[in-house]
């Protein structure tokens, strides 16, 4: 049981006494309910901010600053009726919420909050769960939560979910390609997957932040990958409201259609303390000298450093128009995937010696030329229906073939 | 239009949005300004001695294209005249379940008897509410509409009312411009003519400096107040303030010098 006391201090002794269980589980409750607390802040602070970047009020009803909208509005949404469309596939339909809320839950687990504290003798780590796989589970989780999406769509039996459904797989699922492959390079570097140990190789101040010991590039794909994921604007193809009605929960109600909406901020904000996480030291920062409440600050540095990247997002949502669905395949699959793969061979070049670093570069540039060649190439092929059709002229006209029958023409 | 915005131009555009106030009025507790020619609630004007302008003669009625005004006129008794010519309104009502606030009514009058405030704001319970008889259209003897207690009314809706009338000269002929052809009335005696037909107007003659001043928020060409429009606002107000400093700085120099 050794293996245990590198996973979590508090388990230093060996073996799991009562007190330790009775410290684990105040531990996941405290994180659930700050979860949970944070989503409804996250909703409200969303709201606010992009009424103010489009020159409205927001929510201001309900609590001082509208604050308790989010409470209110769920209130709402519990005493709905909760309608299941007569084609649904029931059990499926009622699986899939949980399948979205779930994996955000779990993936918070991972996130280190704060430093080590010590109650009592006992040292508790602000981290619900250190497992020795976390980046591995967070990645997993995030795999899981595309059956959510996915499955929403596929069981309401309606057709605009079922197109939702259809490109949130396409989507998440080729922007997890770019999103692992940048993972790969920080843990090239940290040599460890515990998301405990990713923040510890980041202590030693900013310039031991990931975010510049891995050159920027891993952060941006990161960044962008993530968004793609969260389906989050601009990245939004999945929930386009002018295409789509709703998206992939547009057949959902009620409570059901609580717990879509509360997934989708939970992971916003799991996603952002994410960033933070890999390349933004999580809560390491300068902690002032003072003799008493010394652990607060990292929390505080973690918070605030979240809360940026919660903004950026809903910066985003007002800044940028939604991209087309093909733009959306585009980016990901000709332009992240291979920016990320060259990246991560450099690195993992300058990490064994310079020299090597170098040769890496000189190859990913090689690469990146006869790639860039071959997407002028691929672009300049005429494509779409001009390549298959005879040309205009000597095409037979869709007239008489499209048009309506008479009323002659119908009796015959 | 501008020119297109760069692809940084949004995230600056949206955070100077966060910087300016919002647009959005709540509603029931502040009220956008009016408009200085707003059409709300019909007021029945009377002289400067108290006499109802009205005179019976219908035409008002006979404009009316929702058909919501009835007039019944009756010969005024010799020994109490209530208008100084020979026939009074003895019966006024307006149907506001009709009235569309076309302000055609107003148009109509003779003796500018039935002009229109800017409130706009009340509401009945039941149909035989909606009709506003005399008694309620009437002006008080200060010469202001009546706050009846379901109306809505805010500062600045009773001022000025009937801003048509003074809205240009006879046959909007701009030589006529300022040129007051209605008489006065109660409480407010002449209503200052409003200005803007001919390029060359007198502010002073034409009385539209007093219109500015009361309505210096609906002149506004962009619709929302310095007070509100956040940086931009205060720059302007500030800047509105250094002028006039700087001319009384100007003014006292000059007062010196004479010294």
């Amino acid at each position: 049981m050794t293996w245990l006391a590198t996973v979590d201090p508090l388990f230093v002794h060996g073996h799991v006494t009562w007190i330790d269980f009775f410290i684990l589980l105040i531990r996941m409750l405290v994180g659930f309910g700050a979860l949970m607390g944070s989503v409804t802040m996250m909703i409200w602070f969303e709201r606010k901010a992009i009424s103010g970047m489009q020159s409205r009020i927001g929510p201001q009803r309900w609590g001082p600053f509208g604050t308790l909208q989010t409470l209110a509005d769920g209130i709402k949404l519990f005493f709905k009726e909760d309608l299941i469309p007569d084609q649904a596939d029931r059990f499926v339909f009622k699986l899939a919420p949980y399948l979205a809320l779930v994996p955000a839950i779990i993936t918070f687990a991972i996130i280190p909050v704060g430093g080590t504290i010590h109650i009592a003798g006992h040292a508790v780590m602000l981290q619900i769960a250190n497992p020795p796989i976390g980046i591995l589970l967070m990645l997993a989780m995030s795999g899981i939560s595309v059956y959510g999406v996915m499955l929403a769509g596929w069981a309401s039996g309606s057709k605009y979910p079922l197109i939702s459904s259809v490109r949130a797989s396409a989507q998440m699922i080729s922007y997890e390609a770019a999103l692992g492959i940048t993972i790969v390079t920080v843990v090239l570097i940290t040599g460890s997957l515990s998301t405990h140990n990713v923040v510890l190789s980041q202590g030693g101040g900013i310039w031991h932040w990931n975010v510049i010991r891995l050159g920027f590039v891993p952060f941006i794909i990161f960044w962008i990958a993530i968004t793609a994921e969260l389906n989050r604007p601009p990245f939004d193809v999945v929930e386009a409201e002018s295409e789509l009605v709703g998206g992939f929960n547009t057949e959902y109600s009620s409570i059901r259609f609580a717990l879509f909406y509360m997934a989708e901020f939970m992971n916003t904000i799991t996603m952002s303390a994410m960033i933070v996480t890999l390349f933004f030291g999580g809560p390491s920062g300068w902690v002032p000298p003072v003799s008493h409440l010394k652990w607060i600050f990292p929390i505080l540095w973690f918070v605030i450093k979240t809360t940026i990247f919660c903004f950026c997002y809903i910066w985003f949502r007002a800044a940028l128009p939604r991209f087309r669905y093909d733009q959306v395949m585009d980016l990901g699959w000709k332009r992240l995937i291979p920016l990320s793969l060259g990246w991560m061979l450099i690195v993992a070049g300058f990490i064994i010696k310079p020299a090597w670093g170098l040769l890496m570069a000189a190859a990913v540039l090689f690469a990146s030329v006869i790639l860039g060649r071959a997407f002028v190439l691929g672009q300049s092929r005429e494509t779409g229906a001009e390549s298959v059709l005879p040309p205009i002229g000597q095409r037979p006209l869709p007239g008489h073939v499209l048009r309506a029958f008479t009323d002659k023409e119908e009796e015959e | 239009m501008s020119k297109p915005l760069s692809f940084f131009g949004g995230f600056k555009l949206t955070l100077q949005h966060v910087a300016r106030f919002p647009v959005t009025v709540s509603y029931p507790q502040a009220k956008r300004p009016k408009q200085p020619r707003q059409h709300g609630r019909h007021v029945l004007n009377r002289y400067e001695d108290g006499m109802e302008k009205c005179i019976g003669c219908e035409l008002c009625a006979g404009v009316c294209p929702a058909n919501c005004i009835y007039v019944r006129g009756l010969d005024n008794p010799p020994d109490h005249p209530v208008s100084p010519g020979e026939r009074y309104g003895y019966v006024y009502e307006i149907n506001y379940l009709r009235c569309i606030h076309c302000d055609l009514c107003v148009e109509a009058c003779p003796t500018q008897a039935i002009t229109e405030s800017k409130m706009f704001e009340f509401s009945f319970t039941n149909r035989a509410d909606a009709i506003y008889t005399k008694a309620e259209l009437v002006v008080d003897d200060q010469g202001y509409p009546q706050k009846l207690p379901w109306e809505d009314w805010r500062e600045g809706e009773a001022e000025m009312t009937g801003g048509w009338m003074r809205a240009t000269s006879p046959a909007g002929d701009a030589s006529f411009e300022g040129v007051v052809q209605w008489t006065g009335d109660l409480g407010m005696g002449v209503k200052a003519p409003e200005a803007g037909q001919s390029a060359n107007r007198d502010d002073e003659a034409t009385g539209s400096k007093q219109l500015r001043r009361a309505f210096w928020r609906h002149l506004n060409p962009v619709d929302v107040n310095d007070d509100q429009r956040g940086i931009q606002g205060m720059m302007t107000q500030m800047q509105e303030k250094m002028t006039t400093a700087r001319e009384k700085m100007a003014q006292r120099k000059k007062d010196k010098a004479e010294k």
